[in-house]
């Protein structure tokens, strides 16, 4: 429905529904505001957002409102410029600077402050208060969040960030009138795995980044570039800052689509690996194998290369599922598509082709994060998402409120009034069933949560399948609980309108994925559109998944059998998929092991050529989300000798080698072209992005606002005449601010700036509306869609979990810090891992003899491993949970049996 | 003259048990009410009362308990409660209801409870009132063992449930949405309205939120009639009101007294002057949060609609006299520092505006103002005026500022020229 309203004289038709602030911020029209936040709705506290209303023509003196609260309707009369307005507006400042700190000089916000940007908005200025500030002590919030409350102009918003939006527990307000307290309890790490939006979501420099300050930079000195999440398979959109070769920070980057304003922590903080010592920083060359690695000079490289890849050695190639796609297919170019090979075990390749498989030719839709958002009923299988995924457990702890909105709504609150609809719809959930082998942070929201190993979890999935229709095979031997559960479960799925199925492979059950393929089969049989989401284990785990080849252990095979004798390994640590004795002897027996990656690691060390490569930070490349969404990162750092990107180290050993193929790769359009056309799985890539050739009025898109200082200071110690700025062949961005001032293509946005918003709030003017799309779109390109319907209902496999008497199943755990490979080397986010563990539940521990909290060790398949054990009375009796993926752990194939030995004191 | 809400009260201040309640006719009008009456009757009956609400607001009664859908059918639970976290400084006439005659007020919550179809009521009560607890507690045991409360009542069918909270002590709890997040355990700060109680109230159900007072008319409507109850006012509004006087004259207290009597009688008739060697220069007349009325108003009736156009409001009709013996600037600095202390902390101007109000009061007083200072605080008086705050603390809060700045202003000027404040000396 539309209105057509009038602001400061001018006719505007617009949608109703929305408030008066979102409206205009819409329309692009500047309204000062603070708590307002367009995830968070509206709460109408901090007053900044005050405008005058005229009921009819004929009023000229007006109300104040504030445009927060107030609905848009047909014929309203407002101005926003009116004198009586912009008084209350300055006045409201006024207040919160009564008792701000002068601390601009040495606040970590100044330069990108929403209240630096209000005051100045307002025009106060001058101070009248003759009286003591009144100050605060601050907490040690952790190694993430900086806290200093002097500053707090009591928004509220990160309270209502942390606890409301995000689920979290200890971040409290204290005390009342003008000495509020936003903190802990006493100082300690902030438990909730989003603190880190508190650095964007508060508008002063009271919340902000802690690992910032280790090499602190103005946001206006800082480089950006669009870029992405690593560290999981949900791809969210992030901005790289670096300067003076150095990343500085991530910072969200907004897409309407996918992760809309906010970001987890181990994407915001796990990205000091760029940086870190371990980085390898130039190409290394083993003469043989019993001598140490040297530094070689790039004649002897090349020449070294090309006598690797020209002469008649057989060579294969082992992909990685985080490395860019360009990348995998550079190296699949390289040694042919029938010499390539995935680089994941058997196990992880089985279930990612399974996953693709149900997308392609069922009937669910791959769901986007703002698709989850809107599911009203959810059914979790074998995924702790709050560890696996965790944008995504966001996603769902939104979705839950859908059915208290939806109820609100109906009693004529508005969709934007948040604590009204909060208030109306009290606990009231949509439902959500939780089915993972040990509780989750997500079990709070559950209706029912089923605590079984994956194998049981998957036969609940059959059952409820079987109950959505009866077409769904149903199980052998079911379990009377498990067929109650089911019944409910199937009769929440059929009555919602977006039922939404999760589950992914870090479960490690192929099962589990079939019979969540049948929910969704069966649903549409019976009219719904079921949306079905895959949690895959890495970021670029889906596209990956979308080459052909065959897992790593044919590629250990063909060199077993002596069928290959050198192997070309693309940013994989071998070490985190295989048996370390496999690996040490199968990279033994090659000729020559040639070794790309960026930091170091097992597998590098089994290098005889060693290629340092970029990581994302220093590359442009494309990573294909869970979702099936192609999305591109580009670099921040501009690459150089010591870190060129993967594509490009590849093609040089192509031309070295006198391969045709590559010399038609100038830059990274032309991969891309070429990708396209041999693969026609990722034809949409080709062209949904602007190419290197784009300009806006002739100039480019900059990394650099204007205000960028030092570019003659930076480099004067090594020479006095300024370098020629790097050039990026690659992408329309430039390395300098030296560009367009317009606002670029929704997937180049390297920055937020309009004229007077300096801090991340500019972020509203580059979106269609508050909570919508970027203007242009939401970067990213859907690759799958369901074809319609050619998959067949899967039976189920495997048998009911029985307990074997002195051993247990083990099965992964996964946490949020500690499971990545990458961020776990971010020194400060290796601070959160825990010790590696196991969890067991208090009976089983007293059969073992040991207490909770000491040292055990446990064997699986003949491997030992060093773990705490620890007490979780979530988990089954003949379940085990251990930690995977850490750092120094052994490479388990999860789940699997195993026993344990008390360690000697 | 017609007493009903006193009239049972004993000159020793014990409380009224059951049993004598009884006796003198009490719980004959649930009878009533719940016998021969239907819910959406006995709303129209204290519509046409035209009883106001006694917190302070002085809102139609009946036409609250009307927005609570009555008529439709009842989807989910409605909630009454009772407020009695009379906080407001000045006012101590709740606390005389309930210490002394607790049975009236229950009888007011069952009636008012079945005409807006709740079966849970709640009374939230002051930290403070420790008698009143006690007292209430006792009461509302008897009730229920005398069968008025829970299960089928007297034998209708009608089940009502009342629960007894006791704040924990501000006095943002006092304000209708403040006191239903209180009730809640939520932090004590206000709701935006709309949506109002009504729709969305405690637990987010329909709800309807009245004062003692009001309740505890209830009854003598149901059983009298709203005729009689019009009648028993000086003015078109229902009623009698309890009037309260604080301050230098000679029989300070509370004397129930048909609405709409007039401030020279309540103070030379009722209070018995002012006492000698004082004289009298303004009045609040509902409370703190109400502006100023001086000898210029002293025939103006004391009832909701009249004070307006003096310039003020009845509140809650205790009045708080100024003499010229106090320093003006310090009997309102006495009050701004209660407000700003009692900010809930929500909305800027109100947080951060009347505290710095106090600071240049405390400064004015002791002699250290200027004419600037005059300026803030006039300037106050419209930035934490009514709208441009998120509830009405500020905008009390600023009424006797503006009304003493624009009564007193001379007095305010000789602090600042004189510096220092001649009342001390």
């Amino acid at each position: 429905m539309m209105a057509k309203i009038q602001i400061d004289g001018a006719y505007y038709t617009v949608k109703t529904g929305k408030n008066i602030l979102e409206t205009c911020l819409s329309l692009g029209i500047y309204v000062p505001h603070f708590c307002y936040h367009p995830a968070m709705g509206s709460v109408g506290a901090c007053r900044l957002c005050a405008v005058k209303k005229f009921k009819n023509r004929d009023d000229t003196r007006g109300t104040i409102i504030m445009s927060c609260m107030e609905p848009v309707a047909d014929g309203l009369i407002l101005a926003v410029s009116d004198p009586d307005a912009k008084a209350f507006r300055e006045a409201v400042i006024e207040g919160l600077m009564i008792n701000h700190p002068h601390d601009c000089p040495v606040c970590d916000e100044g330069g990108e402050c929403h209240l630096q940007d209000m005051t100045v908005m307002t025009g106060h200025n001058y101070r009248r208060f003759g009286f003591k500030k009144r100050t605060y002590v601050n907490q040690n919030l952790g190694p993430f969040i900086h806290h200093e409350m002097n500053r707090c102009i009591q928004c509220y918003r990160c309270v209502r960030f942390y606890n409301d939006y995000a689920g979290g527990g200890d971040l409290g307000i204290f005390g009342a009138h003008d000495h509020l307290y936003f903190g802990r309890h006493e100082s300690g790490t902030l438990e909730n795995e989003f603190s880190g939006n508190l650095v964007e979501v508060c508008p002063t420099g009271v919340f902000t980044d802690k690992t910032l300050k280790n090499h602190f930079t103005r946001k206006w000195d800082l480089t950006n570039a669009p870029s992405l999440c690593v560290h999981c398979s949900l791809g969210c959109n992030i901005i790289a800052g670096e300067r003076h070769g150095e990343l500085r920070r991530i910072m969200n980057r907004y897409n309407g689509s996918v992760n809309g304003y906010f970001i987890c922590d181990r994407g915001r903080f796990g990205y000091e690996f760029v940086n870190d010592p371990k980085r390898i920083k130039k190409a290394m060359i083993r003469i043989s194998k019993d001598r140490e690695p040297v530094e070689t000079s790039p004649d002897i490289l090349a020449e070294t290369l090309s006598s690797a890849f020209s002469g008649n050695k057989k060579t294969i190639a082992i992909g990685s599922p985080r490395a860019s796609l360009e990348a995998n297919f550079a190296l699949s170019t390289l040694v042919g598509m029938e010499n390539f090979y995935h680089g994941v075990s058997q196990q992880e390749h089985v279930l990612v082709k399974t996953a693709i498989e149900i997308l392609q030719r069922g009937t669910a839709r791959s769901p986007s994060l703002k698709e989850i958002e809107k599911a009203d009923a959810v059914f979790i299988l074998g995924e702790d998402l709050t560890n696996t995924a965790p944008m995504a457990a966001l996603a769902v702890r939104q979705a839950t409120r859908n059915k208290g909105i939806k109820k609100a709504v109906k009693s004529g609150i508005p969709q934007w009034h948040d604590y009204a609809l909060r208030q109306l719809a009290q606990e009231m959930k949509s439902p959500l069933f939780i089915a993972t082998p040990f509780g989750t942070k997500l079990d709070e929201l559950a209706e029912n949560t089923y605590r079984a190993s994956g194998n049981d979890i998957a036969r609940l999935g059959f059952a409820v399948a079987a109950r959505v229709h009866e077409n769904a095979p149903s199980v052998k031997y079911p379990d009377e609980k498990q067929e109650m559960l089911a019944q409910k479960i199937a009769a929440a799925l059929k009555s919602a309108e977006n039922p939404l199925i999760i589950t992914g492979c870090h479960s490690g059950s192929r099962d589990m994925l079939h019979a969540a393929a049948n929910i969704s089969e069966a649903l549409t049989l019976t009219g719904k559109k079921a949306l079905l989401c895959f949690i895959l284990p890495e970021c670029n785990s889906m596209g990956l998944g979308m080459m052909e080849g065959s897992a790593l252990e044919d590629a250990l095979e063909q060199i077993s059998r002596g069928e290959a004798d050198q192997v070309i390994i693309l940013e994989n640590d071998l070490y985190r998929r295989a048996d370390k004795h496999l690996l040490d002897r199968v990279l033994g027996q090659c000729s020559q092991v040639v070794v790309l990656d960026h930091t170091e690691n097992d597998t590098t060390r089994q290098a005889d050529i060693l290629l340092p490569v970029g990581t994302f930070a220093e590359s442009e490349g494309t990573l294909v989300n869970n979702e099936g969404r192609a999305q591109r990162f580009y670099s921040v750092l501009p690459p150089g000798a010591s870190a060129i990107e993967s594509w490009r180290q590849i093609r040089d050993i192509m031309r070295a080698c006198g391969n045709q193929e590559a010399n038609t790769w100038e830059n990274f359009d032309r991969v891309v072209q070429t990708m396209a056309e041999k693969m026609p799985v990722f034809s949409k890539i080709k062209g949904h992005l602007p190419q290197a050739d784009f300009r806006i009025l002739n100039e480019k898109i900059k990394r650099q606002t204007i205000r960028f200082s030092g570019r003659t200071a930076l480099l004067a110690n090594i020479a006095v005449s300024e370098p020629k700025p790097p050039d990026d062949p690659d992408s329309p961005l430039a390395f300098t601010m030296e560009g367009s001032d317009e606002i670029p293509p929704s997937g180049l946005v390297s920055y937020y700036w309009t004229p007077g918003w300096n801090s991340y709030q500019a972020m509203n003017f580059y979106l269609d509306e508050p909570n919508g799309s970027l203007k242009g779109g939401d970067p990213g390109i859907r690759l799958i869609e369901s074809e319609g319907g050619t998959l067949s209902f899967f039976m189920p496999e495997t048998l009911p979990f029985t307990p074997v008497k002195g051993e247990w199943l083990v099965v992964a755990v996964y946490q949020i810090f500690g499971s990545g490979e990458l961020s776990s080397g971010s020194r400060t986010l290796a601070t959160r891992i825990p010790q590696p563990f196991v969890y067991m539940n208090s009976r089983d521990m007293e059969t073992t003899g040991v207490q909770p909290d000491d040292g055990v060790e446990f064997i699986l398949s003949g491997k030992t491993t060093k773990v705490i054990l620890r007490c979780d009375n979530t988990i089954p009796e003949g379940i085990a949970g251990m930690s995977a993926g850490f750092p120094g752990m052994p490479c388990f194939e999860l789940p699997e049996w195993g026993r344990l030995t008390k360690t000697a004191k | 003259m017609e007493k009903p809400l006193t009239k049972h009260i004993t000159p020793d201040g014990s409380q009224l048990l059951l049993k004598n309640y009884v006796r003198y006719g009490g719980y004959q009008a649930v009878h009533k009410a719940l016998k021969q009456m239907t819910p959406s009757g006995v709303i129209s009956e204290v519509k046409a009362s035209n009883l106001l609400g006694r917190g302070g607001a002085g809102f139609p009664t009946g036409n609250k308990w009307g927005f609570v859908s009555a008529d439709k059918d009842q989807e989910s639970s409605r909630y009454l409660v009772c407020n009695a976290d009379e906080m407001e400084p000045g006012t101590f006439k709740d606390r005389l209801l309930m210490e002394e005659n607790p049975h009236q007020l229950i009888e007011g919550i069952i009636i008012s409870s079945y005409a807006i179809r709740s079966d849970k009521a709640y009374i939230f009560l002051r930290w403070a009132y420790k008698k009143s607890e006690k007292v209430l507690r006792k009461a509302i045991a008897e009730a229920y063992e005398a069968g008025y409360l829970g299960r089928d009542i007297l034998g209708t069918g009608y089940n009502i449930d009342l629960y007894l909270h006791t704040s924990a002590g501000r006095y943002m709890c006092g304000e209708e949405t403040g006191l239903l997040n209180a009730l809640e355990g939520k932090r004590s700060i206000p709701r935006a309205k709309p949506p109002y109680p009504a729709i969305s109230g405690l637990f987010g159900k329909p709800t309807v939120v009245n004062n003692v007072e009001t309740l505890s008319c209830v009854p003598h409507i149901v059983e009298n009639g709203a005729g009689w109850f019009k009648s028993i006012s000086f003015t078109g509004e229902g009623g009698t009101k309890l009037y309260g006087v604080s301050g230098r004259v000679n029989n300070p207290g509370i004397w129930e007294l048909p609405l709409g009597i007039t401030m020279r009688e309540l103070i030379d008739t009722w209070a018995g002057g002012m006492m000698n060697g004082y004289k009298f220069r303004g009045a609040l007349p509902g409370g703190a949060s109400t502006d100023f009325i001086v000898e210029s108003h002293m025939d103006v009736p004391l009832d909701f609609a009249s004070l307006g156009p003096a310039g003020s409001r009845l509140g809650t009709g205790t009045m708080i006299i100024l003499d010229d013996k106090t320093c003006p600037v310090a009997f309102i600095h006495n009050l701004e520092k209660f407000f700003a202390l009692e900010s809930c902390g929500w909305c800027t101007p109100c947080r951060e505006g009347l505290p710095w109000v106090e600071k240049i009061l405390g400064s004015i007083e002791e002699g250290k103002g200027t004419e600037k200072d005059i300026e803030i605080l006039k300037f106050h008086t419209w930035y934490c005026g009514p709208g441009h705050t998120f509830c009405a603390h500020a905008p009390g809060a600023m009424e006797p500022l503006q009304s003493g700045l624009k009564y007193f202003y001379d007095d305010f000027m000789k602090h600042i020229h004189e510096k220092h404040c001649s009342w001390k000396s």
